[in-house]
């Protein structure tokens, strides 16, 4: 073995890098002490069955719609989703059927998506197998998901619910409901963001009526048949942290928010949005825990702000996109974490506050489908000088990375609005992905 | 039995103090709080088991805090002090009939309550009339004032733990808005001698140089402190702390001091060769 391993990560570390032994059973076809751990997850969060995911949430997001959709099948979903959702379907060549999320006039955020949307949606899509929910979006944004189920369980659809920044949900009752709560069908819940896991572990919920033996299948299909154990363990060990735990973590998580939302709006100039923003609708509850604060007033976009924050001040926060930032705060941050950041912001403000004119206004552009995904990706492409794709359709994503969700898909028809949007964002320094071309100069269209 | 207090200068230096009694044992909301007696240094505060002042040198710590600004700003009458709860700082201040208010803010308000108690040699003052106590984060407290005051003191313990964020590049930001446009900021600056304190020493020197027009350090010798050097941070919007230091105004007050004197203070900011070449450094960094 590798002498610098055992040194760099520790003993420990490389003792539980291990696997294929008998005792140590198989996430592929658990038996033993795999299926006991998941056993009690699925307790812990209120599922029939609970799978252990070692590829990240986006392999439990594409794991849903894989086993409630074929090729042909319709989904319906907010466009407002990650990457994955979208690349499930370009994989298995399912139709998605977008719901525009709802907007937020002031933030220019989306929000998640109305009951009339969805009650839209549903009768002109009677043969669609599923609907997919984001809850909450990343700036912290509920659907009525109890709703949005009791619509979709009448018409005899499945209510598949990415979970991905709602973790906590399942342990406060302050909080937004839970998917498994609500009587969705499946869940991917995202662990490591804010459950305490490692990066890449993650936890598939499933309830009946869903197979979970069918579910099983549909994993093995692209997960690794060598799974990591320390993935696993770190899975296990979040699961009864949260048992002990959750409850005090995610209050303590609450609290800090809520001060610092306090604090920031006292300054002036940014808005640190919240609970205010529910309206029952397309912002049915709001996630506490999350602090995001609208920056176009002071004529920074989010982005920029983020940037100081990390240069000058020392502090690194999740993402910043055009208007707005999100910062995720935790119990192992301290008040002293939460006082800085809030004079770091009041420092941004004080030295770099600008006109906000000439700032793009919104996040999200509803979009102009011209293919489905997987015709669009597969189709015979050619690539074009980025500012000469008006019109075009677009055959592959390009997105702010984070938060993953795509400006244009493929099978999208490129408007002049989102050329606009795609240049903003690179330009004011978001880390842009999705192209083949690195430097985002060029992008593919279909031929 | 002999009792002995260690305060651990760094993980490899340690300075030991023989202790005849300890006087205060108590865990506050913030951190734990020990006062002991000692024959050598008299009474000696000390937080999370680092020592902060002792009764045989404080005198050159407060007086070097205050007296230096004090000579140089000509009409200091508004005054902040951060940290100092044990009252030394506001002690020095309460000697200028000039001086028309003194916040101090202090974020432990046990710190306060038992150096009343406890160390009346430094607390004496903090019933001066003047005088007004805030028990809150200074970061914070600072955060909402804007061109209040003439003289900023930063009199905080290290920065590791309660005190670190007034190392900040953000706290000494928010401090030049809290200041008049001819203020003055004086902070304590650690010492340069050991590495592990002068990484302090450099990022507080880079974060106030880059938010004011005049920033440098001065020196004085504490023989508690670690190394015994130590170094003091003078910033401010105008005023140069040798142009602009008015020896016969200050020496008409007929201030009574054990260390500070005007001679004294244009001595404190001639540096060591290596000081200078850390303030450098940062400045160019």
């Amino acid at each position: 073995m590798n002498p610098e391993l055992p040194e760099y990560f520790g003993k420990l570390c490389m003792e539980l890098d291990v696997n294929s032994m008998k005792p140590l059973d198989n996430l592929g076809h658990p038996v033993s002490v795999i299926k006991d751990a998941q056993h009690l997850a699925a307790e812990l969060f209120g599922a029939d069955d609970a799978f252990f995911m070692v590829n990240g949430t986006t392999s439990a997001v594409q794991t849903m719609i894989w086993s409630a959709t074929n090729r042909g099948n319709k989904i319906i979903l907010p466009r407002n989703v990650h990457r994955s959702a979208i690349n499930a379907l370009v994989v298995n060549g399912a139709i998605p059927v977008y719901i525009n999320p709802g907007r937020d006039r002031r933030l220019g955020i989306p929000l998640g998506m109305s009951i009339d949307d969805v009650k839209k949606a549903i009768a002109a899509n009677p043969d669609a197998k599923a609907i997919l929910v984001n809850n909450p979006t990343y700036y912290g944004i509920c659907s009525d998901l109890e709703r949005i189920v009791q619509l979709a369980h009448d018409a005899g659809m499945m209510v598949l619910v990415d979970e991905a920044h709602g973790t906590h949900f399942y342990f406060h009752d302050a909080l937004p409901v839970s998917a498994m709560a609500a009587g969705a069908d499946m869940a991917a819940a995202s662990i490591h963001k804010t459950g305490g896991s490692l990066t890449q572990s993650s936890i598939l919920l499933v309830r009946k009526p869903v197979n979970p033996d069918y579910v099983r299948q549909v994993i093995t299909l692209t997960q690794s048949t060598s799974a990591n154990y320390l993935l696993l363990s770190s899975l296990d060990l979040a699961r009864r942290f949260l048992w002990r735990n959750g409850r005090d973590i995610y209050r303590k998580t609450m609290e800090f928010a809520d001060y610092a939302r306090e604090e920031i709006n006292e300054l002036g100039g940014y808005y640190a949005f919240g609970p205010d923003l529910v309206d029952g609708d397309a912002a049915f509850a709001f996630d506490r825990t999350k602090l995001s604060v609208h920056t176009r007033d002071i004529g920074l976009a989010g982005i920029e702000v983020y940037d100081y924050l990390r240069d000058d001040y020392g502090i690194q926060i999740e993402f910043g996109d055009i208007g707005n930032l999100l910062a995720i705060l935790s119990a192992g941050d301290r008040m002293m974490d939460v006082e800085r950041l809030i004079s770091a912001l009041a420092e941004v403000k004080r030295l770099h506050e600008r006109s906000p004119a000439g700032l793009f206004d919104h996040e999200y552009i509803d979009p102009d489908v011209a293919m489905i995904p997987q015709d669009a990706f597969y189709s015979r492409k050619r690539r074009v000088p980025m500012r000469e794709s008006i019109g075009l359709v677009a055959g592959e994503f390009v997105m702010s990375y984070p938060p993953g969700i795509p400006i244009v898909a493929p099978g999208e028809r490129i408007t002049p609005d989102i050329l606009e949007h795609i240049l903003f964002a690179r330009d004011r320094g978001c880390f842009m992905t999705g192209t083949e071309d690195m430097s985002l100069n060029y992008l593919q269209v279909v031929a | 039995m002999e009792l002995w207090y260690t305060d651990e200068h760094t993980g490899e230096v340690r300075f030991s103090i023989k202790a005849t009694e300890q006087l205060v044992s108590k865990k506050s909301a913030v951190q734990q709080i020990d006062i002991l007696d000692t024959p050598a240094f008299g009474r000696v505060l000390i937080l999370d088991g680092g020592l902060m002042i002792t009764e045989k040198d404080e005198f050159i710590y407060h007086e070097m805090i205050t007296h230096v600004p004090l000579a140089v700003h000509p009409r200091a009458r508004n005054v902040l002090v951060i940290g100092g709860g044990d009252g030394g700082t506001v002690r020095e201040l309460t000697k200028y009939r000039s001086i028309e208010s003194i916040d101090l803010v202090e974020g432990d308000r046990q710190v306060v309550l038992l150096s009343k108690k406890v160390l009346p040699f430094t607390s004496a003052k903090l019933k001066d009339r003047r005088v007004k106590v805030w028990f809150e984060e200074g970061l914070r407290y600072v955060r909402a004032k804007k061109n209040e005051y003439d003289l900023i003191i930063v009199d905080s313990s290290d920065p590791y733990g309660p005190a670190e964020g007034l190392f900040t590049r953000e706290f000494y930001g928010t401090c030049f808005k809290a200041l008049r446009d001819d203020g003055i900021l004086i902070n304590q600056h650690e010492s340069p001698f050991y590495a592990a304190h002068q990484k302090s020493v450099r990022d507080a020197h880079r974060h106030i140089a880059m938010e004011f027009p005049v920033s440098t350090v001065y020196q004085c010798h504490i023989p508690s402190y670690p190394s015994g050097h130590w170094l003091f941070g003078f910033a401010s919007k105008k005023y140069h702390p040798i142009g602009n230091l008015d020896e016969a105004r200050w020496n008409k007050l007929r201030i009574n001091t054990r260390y500070y004197n005007t001679a004294l203070h244009r001595g404190a900011f001639a540096l060591p060769n290596y000081v200078l070449d850390i303030l450098k450094e940062e400045e160019t960094r």
